[in-house]
């Protein structure tokens, strides 16, 4: 276990360093960052000051490590436009995203967990067929238009809207009135409700589809068929025998999905006016504000390298056969 | 088989159309397989539809689709209750036919997705056979460079690189080339491992024959149908990722045709014109979804037991 694991660390800070430099030089090297901040109209004396101004004249590999023992010290520099510390800026908008993607992908696994298991259990009856139809409908919905199409129904119709001589607006849902949901920027949690609505929906259908394809080969494998012989009931050979072992792939997913969700995050932040990490970034890009641009990249990257760490260890937890490889 | 001449009463001559009633070909179950598959069929025809728009889209198209009228801007579609025939859907806020810039839209989308695609296959797949066929060290590096771009953030970069390159077409398709190899790389370098050592390799080995050689004539040609499926879930993707893209204002440019840029464009008159963005939305959801469905169906068809 502890050869497994030094052994993990030890690529995952080799691909943390690699991806901090790849993220660098993409930034550094699509373009010339000193013109495009400069503008359209600026003359190369403005180009050469602004390039200088920013340290973008140096070398390329003494931006790189200037940036990467600064940051190794906790600063990332700071913002060319507001001028704030990027750290600070980052940290005091990474809570919004957190809980934008941890609950996003709470409600995700809730809804796609059992929808694989029953389409397993169910194989090829309509049950099945319908959990696939649920996920190939969530796997082509952009969700930028999902998230105007909740705003539009919510905002709009739904206000005005009867169905069956029963006023939608006036119709609760755990005590919140479902046309009351705010449609943009603020802190209580009822401003999260679209946003994870629009981000589980991209979360669910992979999740879906390996719940199911894990269960099925689970459900016919030896061990669960003697399992079934020796009279279990059938919810026990379903909990305690088979799901725990589907599960396995579902922990991976969960772990690069949160990743996805992150930079998923930077479109519906966008919409919906939330202050997190993703409009934070968004922002940065639209500006070219490079020193929060590369960091929010960075900080992402790892964020994923630790997240897959965790799932891996996970998995060499649940699975032996994991750590013997 | 052996069953079915047993039970033949005395051994004739049986023509080759009756052979293949005795012994269907594995591409005769292919076939048979693809002809009964609804998802498949489904699938395609529409993606057969989408590609005739797209292809034939100067002649279909109804109007130019920059024209600009300015005099019938937002001009209802069809079904709303000024709509006409002169513009089946409608016109946006600049006047122009929405109908026609739905057809130019999806000749973008398939000719970025398309291209886009071709270009990841062609990065993953020499990653992945390298690293699956030589194992060792080369593999060893091809899963660390696998690891590398699976940690970046995909949509983030896409999103800075195009706002530092401005979103031209040809910047779009190779950077969303180079940012979706992985899934080819990871599934051919998995494959080929389990080819390997395979007899048929090893005895193309044992005649002599090279490792280019092999890998093109051998390993290639095996991986074709898993390559096909991958290129179509990766198209899916990558229409997604362009409308998000252009949707954000840093993919393709206006007045380009783009079914993102339109959504993005139809914001700011959705309250009062929602058919706007519900109609560039839908093209994108159907499209995805045919391709998808045609992606799972292939899969379903000609390696079954890969389904999930």
């Amino acid at each position: 276990m502890t050869h497994f694991l030094t052994r993990r660390l030890l690529i995952a800070l080799l691909v943390a360093f690699t991806v901090s430099i790849v993220g660098f030089a993409l930034l550094r090297l699509s373009g010339d960052l000193a013109a495009v901040l400069a503008g359209e109209d600026a003359s190369a004396e403005d180009i050469a000051r602004i390039a200088r101004q920013y340290g973008l004249d140096r070398p390329f590999y003494v931006q790189y490590f200037d940036w990467l023992f600064n940051a190794l010290r906790g600063d990332l520099g700071n913002s060319l436009f507001t001028h704030e510390s990027v750290w600070e800026m980052i940290t005091s908008r990474l809570g919004v995203t957190v809980t934008l993607a941890f609950a996003s992908l709470f409600f995700g696994l809730l809804i796609a967990i059992p929808l694989g298991v029953l389409a397993a259990v169910r194989a090829n009856t309509w049950v099945d067929r319908g959990s696939l139809f649920v996920a190939v409908m969530g796997q082509a919905t952009p969700n930028f238009w999902l998230a105007l199409i909740l705003i539009y129904v919510f905002g709009v119709w739904w206000r005005g809207a009867t169905v069956l001589g029963v006023r939608l607006a006036e119709i609760k849902i755990f005590g919140v009135q479902l046309s009351g949901l705010p449609i943009s920027g603020g802190d209580s949690w009822l401003h999260f409700v679209m946003p994870v609505i629009t981000l589980a929906t991209f979360v669910m259908p992979a999740v879906m589809r390996i719940t199911r394809t894990g269960m099925m080969e689970v459900l016919s494998s030896d061990y669960v068929r003697t399992a079934r012989a020796k009279g279990l009931s059938p919810t026990k050979v379903l909990f305690k025998h088979s799901l725990r072992n589907a599960i396995l792939p579902v922990v991976s997913l969960a772990a690069v999905q949160l990743g996805f969700l992150m930079s998923g995050s930077v479109i519906v932040e966008s919409i919906f006016a939330l202050n997190g990490v993703g409009y934070l970034a968004f922002q940065s890009i639209i500006r070219i504000d490079f020193p929060v641009v590369q960091s929010i990249l960075v900080i992402l990257a790892c964020s994923y390298i630790l997240l897959t760490l965790f799932a891996d260890m996970i998995n060499a937890k649940l699975d032996p056969r994991v750590r013997l490889e | 088989m052996t069953d079915v001449t047993h039970h033949m009463p005395e051994p004739k001559i049986v023509t080759s159309a009756e052979l293949d009633t005795l012994a269907p070909s594995p591409r005769e179950l292919m076939r048979r397989r693809a002809r009964s598959h609804a998802g498949l069929i489904i699938g395609m025809t529409i993606i057969a539809l989408f590609l005739i728009v797209a292809i034939f889209a100067g002649v279909l198209a109804p109007h130019d689709p920059y024209a600009q009228t300015l005099s019938n801007r937002l001009a209802d579609p069809i079904w709303g209750p000024k709509g006409n025939w002169q513009h089946i859907l409608g016109t946006d806020a600049l006047g122009r036919d929405v109908l026609s810039r739905l057809m130019y839209g999806a000749r973008l989308s398939l000719y970025i997705s398309f291209t886009a695609a071709v270009i990841a296959a062609v990065i993953g797949v020499t990653l992945g056979v390298t690293g699956g066929y030589f194992g060792g060290k080369t593999d060893a590096f091809v899963v660390y460079i696998i690891n590398v771009k699976l940690a970046l953030p995909v949509f983030l970069v896409a999103l800075s690189i195009a706002a530092i390159t401005g979103g031209t077409v040809t910047v779009l398709i190779l950077l969303l080339g180079f940012l979706t190899w992985d899934r080819y790389a990871i599934v051919t370098r998995s494959l080929t491992q389990q080819m390997r050592d395979q007899e048929f390799i090893l005895s193309s080995l044992a005649a002599g024959a090279s490792h280019l050689r092999i890998i093109f004539r051998d390993i290639l040609p095996n991986l074709m149908n898993h390559i096909i499926i991958i290129v179509s879930l990766d198209m899916a993707v990558i229409i997604l990722i362009e409308a998000a893209l252009s949707f954000l204002g840093l993919g393709i440019r206006p007045p380009t045709p783009s079914w993102g840029l339109m959504v993005s464009e139809a914001r700011a008159v959705m309250f009062f014109k929602p058919h706007l963005i519900m109609i560039p939305g839908i093209a994108i959801f159907i499209l995805v979804m045919a391709i998808n469905m045609a992606g799972d169906g292939i899969r379903d068809v000609t390696a079954p037991e890969g389904r999930g």
